[in-house]
């Protein structure tokens, strides 16, 4: 179990940067996020593309923007769990809240922090019959870890980089490596493309194109996998594994069973300190939803600031707190 | 002013109007008319998920462009009508155009 006073749920800008707000009030975060990295959209749809609307920067890049966001975090030290998306809330006497992930890491906090952006980011699943019944026993979105293909029969299915990025990977892994994809050619990074033609072409991996996925099948955990060619011809595949990557999309996810009120998939906030309904829990950034609200990174930063300064009295119940300026405390790490 | 149809997920066809002097895109203009398009990447052609289908006008508003083409071929369908609304701005190319929203991500 990790302890901290403020379990913040999300890894993006906002999230950041409700790090070092929290940490100039001396309370300490601990951030998840369902993304392997940090910088939620930024990091993962945008990374170098220009932002001109921070205040201070006449342009910046969106990955610059969160690596700096983490050196400004930094002094507070704040503590991660990336690539589990958090499934429950369970309030405890005290008022707190013990939080499970996906992968069953267990988070003690005084106070929760909903900084999600439009949700967390899932990944896309192919429209096929019965491919929830493999899920897990087969069928994953994710290479969490290659050892799990070592020596297994793997098929591949989808035609961006990360597919042939995966492809190119997993050949030197697993026992056989089958990448299937819709269309002739692909329009991932030219090296990675002419790189899965060459081991095609030397017999190291089977790639089939122009097919589209159509049947998984199985006794319990899959063993079939079939497509269908251009000419509506089946090719039926044996496999250990099928991984299907057609990119991410955001999902609000578990935080719609978790009592708060939503509006079109938004947290209906208090704007006096952006609390939801829920005593100890608040939600900053893209995902909460007010009269006047501009879903802009710097109105996150500001809802940050401004709930934090309300967490507070959770945190350290019998102290006053007193508004103190940067510059003339300082950032006093710890 | 241009009119154009859209049909949603479940089939349901409404008319629509948008202005052509406003420097909207279609993908903005579906936002207003509240139809559940997420737009995550807010018209950048970075997050497919504004999928739309052209139904008929299609020859008008011409092909999808190489960064459409790029977040198209990643989802797990698309067709040869795919186009993402964000990179379709409201023109009189438009007018009398039948539209379906792909409801994958929404």
């Amino acid at each position: 179990m990790i302890h901290t006073d403020l379990c913040i749920i999300g890894a993006g800008p906002v999230g950041l940067f409700a790090v070092f707000e929290a940490g100039l009030l001396k309370m300490r975060c601990h951030l998840i996020d369902a993304l392997p990295q940090v910088g939620g959209q930024l990091s993962e749809i945008y990374p170098q593309k220009p932002i001109y609307d921070i205040p201070g920067y006449p342009e910046v890049n969106a990955q610059d923007l969160v690596d700096n966001l983490m050196e400004q975090a930094k002094p507070f030290s704040p503590t991660f769990t990336l690539g589990e998306r958090v499934d429950h809330l369970d309030k405890q006497e005290d008022g707190s809240f013990i939080v499970s992930t996906s992968d069953k890491t267990k988070v003690h906090a005084k106070v929760i922090i909903i900084a999600g952006g439009l949700g967390c980011f899932e990944p896309r699943k192919p429209v096929v019959e019965n491919l929830g019944l493999f899920e897990g026993k087969g069928i994953t979105y994710m290479v969490k870890n290659p050892e799990t293909f070592r020596d297994k029969k793997v098929i591949l299915a989808g035609g961006g980089d990360s597919a042939l990025d995966w492809t190119i990977f997993l050949s030197k892994v697993a026992k056989r490596v089958t990448l299937v994809h819709r269309n002739e050619t692909f329009r991932g990074a030219p090296d990675s493309a002419a790189k899965v033609f060459d081991l095609a072409n030397q017999g190291k991996i089977d790639l089939i194109l122009s097919a589209n996925l159509k049947e998984v099948s199985g006794n319990g955990v899959l063993d079939t996998v079939t497509f269908l060619d251009k000419s509506k011809a089946e090719i039926k595949i044996e496999t250990d594994y099928l991984i299907p990557l057609f990119g991410l999309s955001p999902k609000l996810g578990p935080i719609a069973d978790w009592g708060l009120s939503i509006d079109k998939n938004a947290i209906e906030v208090d704007t006096r300190d952006y609390s939801t309904g829920v005593d100890r829990i608040y939600a900053i950034g893209d995902i909460n939803t007010y009269p006047g609200k501009l879903k802009l990174i710097l109105c996150g930063f500001h809802e940050a600031a401004i709930m934090m300064h309300s967490a507070f009295k959770y945190v350290y119940p019998d102290q006053k707190l007193s508004f103190k300026y940067t510059t003339v405390n300082g950032v006093n790490s710890f | 002013m241009v009119n154009f149809t859209v049909e949603d997920q479940e089939g349901n066809r409404q008319d629509c109007e948008a202005p052509d002097d406003m420097g909207f895109n279609l993908m903005e203009i579906l936002k207003a008319y509240e139809y559940p398009i997420l737009a995550t990447c807010g018209g950048m052609a970075l997050c497919g998920t504004c999928h739309i289908e052209i139904l008929e006008g299609k020859d008008e508003l011409g092909e999808a462009t190489d960064p459409e083409l790029d977040q198209l071929e990643n989802l797990p369908e698309y067709f040869p009508t795919s186009r993402l609304a964000c990179q379709i701005r409201i023109s009189d190319l438009l007018d009398g155009s039948v539209l379906k929203l792909r409801g994958e991500d929404q």
